[in-house]
């Protein structure tokens, strides 16, 4: 294991963030902190990081004890969300920063820096300051100046949270692509479900300062520990006493076992998905269908029609 | 026609801040240099050289220059504290900052004597002394350097120090490298201006110095002689000597702000 946090308390005050969190990170993988707002994966995050102290638990670092280790001797890169960047200095000598630090040769460093920034893409700005760079590309510095120090592990805070949705999709990919190449562990904290699935293959999903579930992002997705995590993870709609997501909805016209009856309030034509919005015993609900399947429905408002959990939906009692 | 009246909403305000600055600064002091070649430029040289004038006028660029850079270290030290320190009374200290900019300077100088002179309750006696003078200048200036750096300081991103420290570095590397290029244009602009401020003062150093010409007598007092005793030309050279002198301050002052905000 590359990362392995045993039984992590931390409060600010009077507020306790993280309760008893345990959390392995394999050697290799790409993880994300998945979770609401204050559900404590910042703090956890920083907690690795060494920024913030536990109050009890332990923190190992591939093998070694790091509870008590400052920040400056764990060799682990840190992206932050709102970047960090080095004002005073330009993009090379941001990414150099950590090496000069560590008293390399120059041309050791020119040559580290040069091979970074091509992997960033910025071999072309290393001579700007960061006030001269767009939000993404100071956040690809920032990246190139973590991996500088050739770190055990890389940890991001939200690294796409400030960046526009356009972007930030493109990060997304990349960043991707990027641990394909490197192959670094890394752990990114982030609020969207979507991001998690895209890019991590372990979700590690975080609320009220407890690991609710881990797992791959297919196993989250279709094996939720529990409402919470089925409604984090993407839409639902409740169904005669279960979540079920709204694709996995059959939506027939006549009665049907099983099948729950609701009215239609509206139809919303989105490209080739449709979403039927739908009111069951006087809450809103939706189902998505095909375009196709709601041609051949012909649904209109006020139609009354028969919803059921489509065979091997994946679907999770409420009355737990 | 919007922009004919932003135009001539720019055009407006530009005149008047030109007026402004024209009839309160920039014409009296020309008034002033003029006034000091009333008489020759050997007048001007004999005026500035006379012993007791030039006594008078290295004192007050050696101590305004000793103060500064005493402003320059605890200043920042001080404004550091009040920025990044918590402690009982900080928002107290912090108001009693800008004391010696609301006293009147001669209050100024009659509580330094109270305290620091023949009749000391501390038994320090600096009355009549360079040390009186330059005690005297350096309460006068305390604000500038805190005032300047406070604020920057405030605004500096903490992260960047985190990230610094992940990178590897130790607190005094991360002061040395990541905060303080931060903080120098701040420190600078703040110390450039304390400087001038000192080059200028008569208020608080007129009662503690005792005025002796030779030992302890500030420009500004040696000016204040010179037009008591109608030697008006003498007193207007003394007086473009000192204003030289605080343009070549505030230009270097600009000159390194324009170098830091070219890499901020």
């Amino acid at each position: 294991m590359a990362i392995e946090v045993r039984d992590v308390n931390k409060s600010f005050g009077a507020t306790p963030v993280l309760h008893d969190v345990s959390l392995d990170v394999a050697a290799g993988s790409l993880t994300a902190l998945l979770g609401p707002s204050g559900g404590g994966k910042s703090t956890l995050l920083r907690v690795i990081a060494g920024l913030e102290r536990p109050d009890t638990g332990t923190v190992r670092i591939s093998g070694v004890d790091a509870t008590r280790l400052s920040p400056q001797r764990r060799n682990v890169g840190f992206v932050f969300q709102h970047y960090a960047a080095f004002k005073h200095l330009t993009v090379f000598r941001n990414v150099a920063f950590g090496l000069e630090i560590r008293k390399r040769p120059k041309d050791e460093i020119r040559k580290r820096v040069m091979e970074l920034l091509e992997l960033v893409h910025l071999e072309k700005l290393a001579d700007r300051y960061p006030s001269q760079l767009s939000g993404g590309q100071r956040q690809r510095m920032a990246l190139a100046r973590a991996l500088a120090v050739e770190p055990q592990v890389l940890l991001l805070d939200e690294p796409f949270g400030a960046l526009d949705a356009q972007v930030r999709k493109e990060l997304r990919a990349w960043l991707r692509r990027l641990h394909d190449e490197v192959h670094v562990t890394t752990v990114f904290v982030t609020h969207d479900q979507e991001e998690a699935i895209e890019v991590a293959d372990t979700i590690v999903v975080l609320a009220g300062g407890e690991v609710v579930q881990a797992g791959s992002p297919g196993e989250v997705y279709d094996n939720p520990a529990n409402p919470f995590v089925m409604r984090f993870l993407g839409p639902v709609t409740e169904l005669g006493g279960n979540l079920v997501r709204p694709h996995d909805i059959e939506i027939r016209q006549d009665p049907v076992e099983g099948g729950s009856p609701a009215v239609v309030s509206r139809v919303v034509r989105l490209g080739f998905e449709v979403r039927v919005e739908v009111e069951i015993a006087g809450q809103d609900a939706w189902v998505q269908v095909t375009r196709e399947q709601a041609d051949r429905l012909g649904l209109g408002p006020g139609d009354t029609v028969h919803l059921r959990p489509a065979p091997g939906a994946r679907s999770l009692a409420l009355a737990l | 026609m919007t922009r004919s009246r932003v135009a001539g909403g720019t055009a407006a305000g530009l005149g008047i801040a030109v007026l402004y600055l024209s009839l309160i600064v920039l014409i009296p002091l020309a008034a002033v240099v003029w006034r000091s070649a009333d008489e020759g430029p050997g007048y001007f040289w004999r005026s500035v050289t006379t012993p007791d004038a030039w006594a008078a006028l290295t004192l007050t660029i050696g101590a305004s220059a000793l103060v500064a850079l005493v402003n320059l270290v605890i200043g920042t030290v001080i404004a550091w504290v009040l920025v990044r320190d918590r402690f009982p009374g900080r928002a107290v200290l912090d108001t009693i900052i800008d004391l010696p900019f609301a006293l009147p300077t001669i209050v100024a100088g009659l509580v330094l004597l109270a305290l620091y002179g023949p009749q000391s309750p501390l038994g320090v006696n600096l009355a009549y002394s360079r040390a009186g003078v330059v005690l005297a200048l350096m309460f006068v200036t305390l604000p500038f350097v805190v005032r300047t750096v406070q604020p920057v300081l405030l605004e500096l991103d903490t992260e960047m120090e985190q990230a610094a420290a992940s990178l590897g570095a130790k607190p005094f590397q991360t002061f040395r490298r990541i905060i303080l290029p931060n903080l120098i244009p701040a420190m600078l602009s703040g110390t450039a201006l304390a400087f001038t401020r000192a080059i200028a003062e008569f208020g608080s150093t007129v009662l503690i110095s005792g005025n002796l010409p030779f030992k302890t007598q500030v420009a500004a007092v040696n000016l204040f002689s010179q037009i008591e005793s109608d030697n008006i030309t003498g007193a207007a050279a003394i007086s473009t000597v000192l204003l030289v002198v605080a343009l070549v301050a505030l230009i270097a002052l600009d000159v390194l702000q324009r170098w830091g905000s070219r890499r901020g």
